[in-house]
């Protein structure tokens, strides 16, 4: 019976993820209940409850800037770190060339490494070269981590790709740029997809990088950082509960479509 | 080279693979190599074009910055061992048991990545802080205020385990899902008791991806700073703490670049040597 996972062996296992689950959102969920207090100072259990930090956060200026730089960062990451992992996936999986193992190493390097110490290491080198930090020196920071993650993301995608569909899209007489918009988008859109969530949310959620590389703009979790460390107010667990409600949105809400789309298609 | 050779060395791999090794060129190595110029530079300078001298790193062997090393190695090693321990069923689960509803919990354990460890940490606080979720809960319910565990150094490891899990977990559950059911089942029919399965047969086949997931969170772990700052309470002072004093408060980034060069030369070290044996097509080649 060792082959074959017992009933009691599953429901042990199941307990085990949802324990680990709590774990990963207990954190989250007290953020939360601290964000729905009316008072200055959380206590629990909570003596009145309210809205009004909310309100609060919602009309200041300065977190609608906040806003909008962490936003305008992760699109200009998104944008640019999908298309160059959109090729380094390709070469990573789909290519066979000499130097190929090498490269594969190569990509996951800035992944194992701390991010504490990469963003030190590109404020020094744009401080060498003379740069301004500002929005855009962090997009770059961004994407040198970022980048090798979603090229890993696609990859995934990648090895479950036949290259014969290309060829035989070329056979058929197809020209390059057909077969890429024909027969290698289509196939590995959701590998594509799910690196465009990773790419979005990963630097959206990103403190170390930016930490660093931001200059005078301020991201979010910049922004919580310096309020946490002096300054608290409710409107810490606020923001942080807006943020985080926002990142579960857009990846089960951009998961759901793809299994909607999935479905039709198979359906 | 001649236009025809040129175009053949060119092929569609290296054609593919050329932006992303144009962005680490600049972004990874050209970094790397500013730290370590500049940790050669004079103490307290700004700039790294200048007579190159080793008195940072006589600073560094001089002082007492080898704790800071040893807690920071020390931290980490904790946090892998329990992490293995913690995420290995779960992973087990993900790639052989939980069946359809796998990529469902996998979403639902992916996105506390998304968010900043600093704010997740900050839960933590609200939770085991004075009149907490917790302490307050006794109070309420019982009537008992015990001390709050916070800004400690076991607080620390917790934080660490914590905002690592996934890290362990993922590469983890790709290792597992590489050993066949039918080698296991084998193994049974032959005789061998559960056990024996899991040391003899899983094990040994999922190690790949154990191994890569224990060395993302040991390297990974080497460079914490935020759980020891915000709910260690500076019990701990690790290795990356050192260096952002010396970037911002002391105004040294020479020594805090050199710092950063040791720091580097173990990660790299210990990534080059495991990597080097790894065929990642097979890792990542889901069955």
């Amino acid at each position: 019976m060792t082959g074959q996972t017992s009933q009691g062996m599953k429901a042990l296992l199941w307990a085990w993820a949802l324990a680990i689950a709590v774990f990963l959102y207990l954190p989250t969920i007290c953020g939360a209940i601290a964000s729905f207090g009316a008072s200055r100072y959380f206590l629990f259990p909570v003596p009145n409850w309210g809205l009004s930090w909310y309100e609060k956060t919602f009309n200041s200026i300065e977190i609608h800037q906040l806003l909008k730089t962490s936003l305008l960062i992760a699109f200009m990451v998104t944008i640019i770190s999908v298309v160059i992992a959109f090729f380094g996936a390709l070469a990573f999986a789909r290519y066979d060339w000499r130097g190929r193992s090498i490269y594969q190493k190569l990509v996951l390097l800035p992944i194992f490494f701390p991010q504490s110490v990469l963003g030190l290491a590109l404020l020094l080198w744009f401080n060498a070269l003379g740069l301004q930090m500002s929005w855009a020196t962090a997009v770059f920071a961004h994407l040198v981590w970022i980048v090798p993650v979603v090229t890993l993301v696609i990859t995934i995608q990648v090895y479950s790709f036949d290259p014969a569909l290309e060829e035989a899209a070329y056979d058929l007489g197809a020209n390059r740029w057909q077969v890429l918009r024909e027969v290698t988008l289509p196939v590995l859109w959701p590998g594509i997809f799910s690196g465009c969530l990773f790419a979005f949310l990963l630097s959206w959620g990103n403190f170390p990088l930016s930490l660093f590389t931001t200059g005078a703009d301020t991201t979010v979790p910049e922004y919580l950082y310096a309020k946490m460390v002096a300054g608290y107010t409710p409107g810490v667990p606020v923001l942080g509960t807006v943020s985080t409600v926002g990142a579960g949105l857009i990846l089960f809400g951009g998961y759901f479509v793809i299994w909607v789309l999935r479905n039709r298609r198979t359906g | 080279m001649n236009p025809e050779g040129l175009l053949r060395w060119f092929v569609a791999g290296r054609r593919h693979a050329l932006p992303l090794l144009a962005l680490l060129a600049v972004g990874f190595a050209a970094p790397l190599f500013a730290v370590i110029a500049f940790s050669f530079a004079p103490p307290r300078t700004f700039s790294p074009w200048q007579t190159p001298g080793l008195t940072n790193y006589e600073t560094i062997f001089a002082e007492t910055y080898y704790q800071s090393f040893a807690w920071s190695l020390a931290l980490a090693l904790i946090t892998v061992i329990i992490l293995a321990a913690i995420c290995y069923p779960l992973a087990y689960g993900l790639a052989k048991v939980f069946g359809k509803w796998a990529n469902a919990v996998t979403l639902v354990l992916v996105l506390p990545l998304f968010v900043s460890e600093n704010l997740r940490l900050y839960g933590w606080i609200l939770f085991f802080i004075k009149n907490g979720v917790l302490l307050g809960t006794l109070k309420y319910l019982f009537g008992i205020e015990p001390e709050s565990w916070l800004f400690t150094p076991a607080m620390t490891i917790f934080g660490m385990v914590y905002v690592y899990l996934p890290f362990m977990l993922f590469p983890m559950t790709l290792g597992v899902s590489m050993v066949p059911r039918e080698t296991v089942e084998a193994a049974a029919d032959l005789g061998a008791n559960r056990l024996q399965v899991f040391y003899e047969v899983e094990l040994p086949l999922a190690m790949p991806g154990i191994i890569i997931g224990c060395l993302l969170t040991f390297v990974l772990a080497v460079g914490a700073i935020a759980e020891a700052k915000v709910i260690g309470g500076q019990s701990v002072i690790p290795i990356v703490h050192d260096i952002e004093i010396a970037f911002t408060y002391s105004q040294n980034w020479p020594l805090g670049a050199a710092l950063a060069v040791l720091l580097m030369l173990v990660v790299g070290a210990l990534v080059l040597v495991v990597l080097r044996r790894f065929d990642l097509d097979r890792i990542l080649k889901r069955g």
